[in-house]
């Protein structure tokens, strides 16, 4: 089997048998992206002219789907270096450096992370502390960044910085950093409720003598409202379905016994398990229609760019991420004591706490704050068919 | 009614132009600069309470709000229908 189903099946199959350990140690889930990198699913997204297979973001929003069933910090570290590999596709044709890179992403199938977060800026990504400091040809760059998903384990960074020590803190560029370009000294652990193989610590990143044609040419600003704010919401829903799927086949097959066990009674369980249902066909319908309506937009930056797209997206990631809660809370609530216990085939302790963070990171309050004042100038709900 | 002013005037109102809006050529990237999406959406407000027009949906992209001539050219074509 090599459909692409199949090469995702397989790789969560082994993301699946680690889930827990990783869990349990806070230790990145290598052992899944060692399997996600000889399916050779880290490249997907590269046009094929440089190696990679040209998918699209529907397809990697599957991918992240089914690795959030089988091991959560697999699927956001999976989904977390595919949002970075949108934001070169998209943004990087037309550097010759970037395109290399992209070669080398898919032939040496290498793990990218982002360094947005900085102390003293928070989770705020359009600000930048840090600048890129030129030198003829090469630059230097000090960060302080506060959280580095999987800093330690990625081959390469992309970091956000002030374009020079003279700019705003809004006008930022993106660099791509390559692991043995920088050094990271650790400023900050990552011992949480859940997601805690991502291993999102702090660090002190320095990086000197890197040639400038490292640096993106399309300032940040563009990127990240043309390619990253979708990406990040559409993937990051797509893993909280996973998520929340899991919980619910776990609450299915728990009604399901029960019935078995008393033949001609519907059991009590069955009736909270439709409600469960109902809400996750809705949260489905939530995260298809955003997909639907990115790829329907065929790449066009102002559609994509539009206040009304930004509306949506940030609808789009309140909405699934307080769901998914809401699905796992009620799964669980069916289980029982079953899925509160951590030894049993019903247990749902780590996805729970796993999707916990879903409204947290990005907080939903900041979204709701910023849609909020897109509200102040947008016109009209739009249709039901079309935007 | 000198719609250029009239925009100079009011992204020198913004933070991220303060003191420097009368510099900016007419071409200059407004994004590149600092405009941010809350920033476009205070020109439009601005924009919309001077000249009593309305924004529709469809100019509310980043576009409509890249650079001065972009705004001029937008909020010019929205007062000429205003006056039609």
């Amino acid at each position: 089997m090599s459909t692409l189903a199949a090469r995702a099946e397989r790789a969560a199959a082994v993301a699946a048998r680690h889930a827990d350990a990783v869990d349990r140690e806070g230790r990145f889930p290598e052992e899944a992206v060692a399997a996600l990198k000889a399916e050779r699913l880290l490249g997907l997204q590269i046009p094929s002219q440089f190696g990679g297979e040209g998918a699209g973001l529907t397809q990697i929003a599957e991918l992240c789907s089914t690795l959030g069933h089988a091991c959560s910090a697999a699927a956001m570290v999976f989904a977390m270096h595919h949002i970075k590999v949108s934001s070169l596709v998209t943004h990087a044709l037309d550097s010759a450096w970037h395109c290399r890179l992209m070669e080398r992403i898919a032939r040496e199938q290498l793990l990218v992370a982002s360094s947005t977060t900085e102390a003293g800026i928070g989770g705020d990504l359009r600000n930048s502390l840090c600048a890129v400091e030129t030198t003829g040809e090469v630059f230097a760059l000090g960060k302080d960044a506060s959280v580095i998903s999987y800093g330690a384990q990625a081959d390469l960074i992309l970091a956000t910085a002030r374009r020079n020590p003279d700019a705003a803190t809004s006008d930022q560029v993106l660099v791509a950093l390559l692991a043995d370009q920088i050094s990271l000294g650790r400023t900050g652990g990552w011992d949480t409720l859940g997601m805690r193989g991502t291993c999102s610590e702090g660090f002190r990143l320095e990086a000197r003598d890197v040639p400038v044609e490292q640096i993106l040419p399309k300032p940040f600003a563009e990127i990240a409202a043309q390619s990253m704010l979708a990406s990040s919401h559409l993937l990051w829903s797509s893993v909280w379905y996973g998520i929340a799927s899991y919980a619910v086949d776990r609450a299915r097959a728990f009604v399901q016994a029960e019935a078995r066990r008393r033949p001609g009674q519907v059991p009590p369980t069955a009736l909270r398990l439709a409600e469960v249902s109902n809400a996750h066909q809705a949260m489905r319908g939530t995260i298809v229609t955003a997909l639907r309506r990115f790829e329907d937009a065929h790449g066009d930056a102002d559609t994509i760019g539009s206040l009304g797209f930004c509306v949506m997206l940030n609808n789009l990631k309140v909405t699934v991420s307080d769901m998914a809660v809401d699905i796992v809370r009620r799964a669980l609530s069916i289980v029982g004591l079953a899925g509160y216990k951590n030894d049993t085939p019903f247990s749902l302790g780590r996805p729970l706490r796993d999707v916990l963070s879903a409204p947290l990171m990005i907080g939903n309050d900041r979204i709701l704050a910023n849609t909020a004042k897109l509200l102040l100038v947008q016109k009209s709900s739009g249709q039901l068919m079309s935007a | 009614m000198n719609i250029t002013q009239a925009i100079r005037d009011i992204l020198g109102s913004n933070e991220a132009f303060a003191g420097k809006a009368d510099q900016l050529s007419e071409d200059d990237s407004l994004f590149d600069m600092g405009l941010d999406s809350f920033g476009s959406v205070q020109l439009m407000l601005a924009l919309e309470e001077r000249f009593s027009v309305e924004f529709p949906d469809a100019l509310l992209n980043r576009k409509s709000f890249a650079t001065i001539r972009a705004i001029r050219d937008a909020v010019s074509t929205l007062v000429r229908q205003e006056a039609a």
